[in-house]
């Protein structure tokens, strides 16, 4: 299957001379939830305001469903909802009117039932005549998000969605991007929330200074990079690791209590076959044993300061 | 053409005018009224009439074309500017609209106040003298042709200006004295001969030439040059505009 979205060699250099992008090639497969990680300043909100039309990209190109952004923006962008990082709304107009004008704007009909639709789901029609400076930072995020969905978008961007939202409206965005992703719209996001990636979805892209460092399917990204720690409950407390162990990466809890074993999973030999014999010649018992895996944001912070 | 986008700008522009209905187009009526008291009847009783007008009568044109350049400008340069400064822009830029539907949106929507305003003006007008009207098409013609092109300049204007200041700056200290000096309240002939000349420079004399004409059928120069000079305003305005969007200037980084 074609990807609803195909970017390859884009690149952005600011006046100031700054590089945002560097030649950064990613393809994004229709109804796919895709979660594009990055410190501050990585370039992720350049990538979306370019395919957006709202930045000039400096080379390369993106197609939407084939349509080029630049040759073809109309098809392009009519296929697009961006829900942007800054809560930017105007102060005066109601709920309906703005949500209402985003549709026109983008081409399509008045039609009272989807924009009801829109709000209903987000929770927003009982505000549908309030004006917008009256709502809080939590509805106007809601706001944009109808605002962008409001012409039935088939790709939908956002920038940073529950920045700033707090616990329960978060998850009520993720039941809303859930839902969306159900009806086939294909969902890309950028965020600083791993565990929003990590809810959210079926593959994540790292990006740094202006690069995409990886991509990958979410569960094989934990699985290949994830380190494991195996936590082994001894049944009598140890003063140090015994010179017998020393071989293994292994590190002793403050009480004595347990050994803490990290393993990589990307290794041919976990080596717990050998440490776990090793434990029985030197007359080690334990009670309980548990392994844990590192989580997403562990993974990406190592990706991260990984010098590449 | 997308036309359900033109008319949602253009619906959401004049929404912003009816939210603001006082500051205008009760305040250019009051100004209006009150230059009439003071120029028309105060002043103007003791002034003989001028070109065989009286002069109450003669300065009606003129104010209405003051308010209408200043109402275009400003209409205009507010409506793109402040979805610059607040940010809402994104939306605008991001949407499958060209930037001939965006400038006919916003320029029509402030072209179309400026004349609603011009109109109203008209009328009060209609309270303090004898109205006298001998060319009517015309005078829409110029009506409608200056409400776009000042409008067309007040986008430009919107889009250059990085803060509020550069915004009311252009108005009051470019268009006011412009308007003022363009023979609002005068005929160029009262001027001495070298000042006539220097005069023939200001844009504005041709369009309030052009407008008297259209009133009285009397006017400082003619009104095919009147009509052309405006058309030469308005497509240097389109040009500017087109830069613009080319080169995404103040637009897109």
């Amino acid at each position: 299957m074609a990807p609803i979205l195909s970017i390859s060699g884009l690149s952005k250099t600011y006046d100031t001379g700054f590089q945002a992008l560097k030649s950064v090639s990613l393809d994004i497969e229709k109804g796919e939830v895709f979660a594009l990680l990055g410190p501050n300043g990585a370039g992720k909100t350049t990538l979306i305001s370019i395919i957006c039309g709202i930045v000039n990209g400096t080379g390369g190109s993106v197609t939407v469903d084939g349509h080029d952004i630049v040759r073809d923006f109309r098809a392009a962008r009519s296929l697009i909802g961006l829900v942007p990082q800054e809560l930017t709304t105007d102060a005066f107009e109601t709920v309906w009117a703005t949500v209402s004008f985003s549709r026109g704007l983008f081409g399509k009909p008045k039609a009272p039932a989807i924009v009801e639709k829109v709000l209903r789901d987000l929770s927003l029609w009982d505000k549908k005549d309030s004006k917008l400076m009256t709502l809080s930072g939590g509805m106007k995020r809601r706001v944009l998000i109808a605002k962008a969905l409001a012409h039935e978008p088939r790709v939908l961007f956002l920038d940073e969605p529950t920045a700033g939202v707090d616990v329960e409206l978060r998850r009520d965005m993720w039941r809303v991007i859930r839902e969306l992703r159900d009806t086939g719209v294909t969902i890309i996001l950028t965020t600083h929330y791993i565990e929003e990636a990590e809810e959210m979805a079926d593959r994540v892209g790292v990006i740094n200074k202006g690069e995409i460092v990886l991509v990958e399917n979410k569960a094989e990204l934990m699985r290949k990079l994830g380190r494991k720690q195996l936590t082994l409950h001894l049944a009598d407390p140890l003063d140090a690791i015994p010179g017998a162990l020393a071989a293994h990466n292994l590190e002793l809890s403050g009480d004595g209590s347990e050994l803490v074993y990290t393993y990589d999973t990307q290794g041919e030999r976990t080596g717990i076959t050998a440490l776990l014999q090793d434990l029985n010649t030197a007359g080690i018992r334990f009670r309980d044993l548990q392994t844990r895996q590192s989580s997403l944001e562990e993974i990406f912070v190592n990706l991260v300061r990984t010098p590449s | 053409m997308n036309i359900h986008a033109i008319k949602a700008i253009y619906r959401f522009e004049m929404a912003r005018t009816g939210r603001t209905i006082f500051q205008s187009i009760v305040s250019p009526v009051l100004s209006t009224s009150l230059y009439f008291i003071v120029f028309g009847a105060a002043i103007g009783s003791r002034i003989s009439e001028v070109d065989g007008v009286s002069y109450g009568a003669f300065i009606v044109p003129g104010l209405i074309m003051l308010s209408l350049l200043t109402q275009s400008v400003s209409n205009a340069s507010f409506g793109i500017y402040f979805p610059r400064f607040t940010g809402t822009i994104y939306e605008v830029l991001s949407a499958p609209v060209s930037y001939l539907e965006i400038v006919i949106a916003y320029v029509g929507a402030a072209a179309t106040k400026a004349i609603i305003v011009g109109l109203i003006i008209l009328a009060t007008a209609g309270l303090f003298v004898p109205l006298e009207i001998q060319h009517p098409a015309w005078m829409m013609l110029f009506l409608v042709l200056t409400a776009i092109t000042f409008s067309l300049l007040g986008f430009i204007l919107g889009i250059w200006a990085d803060n509020f200041e550069k915004l009311q700056f252009v108005p009051l200290l470019i268009i006011t004295p412009l308007a003022f000096l363009g023979g609002s309240f005068y005929s160029i002939s009262m001027l001495p001969p070298f000042w006539q000349t220097v005069t023939l420079f200001n844009p504005v004399v041709y369009l309030i030439s052009g407008f008297r004409w259209s009133f009285y059928g009397q006017a400082d120069v003619g009104v095919e040059v009147s009509l052309a000079m405006t058309f030469v305003f308005l497509f240097a305005c389109l040009a500017v505009i087109a830069w613009i969007f080319k080169t995404g200037y103040r637009l897109k980084a």
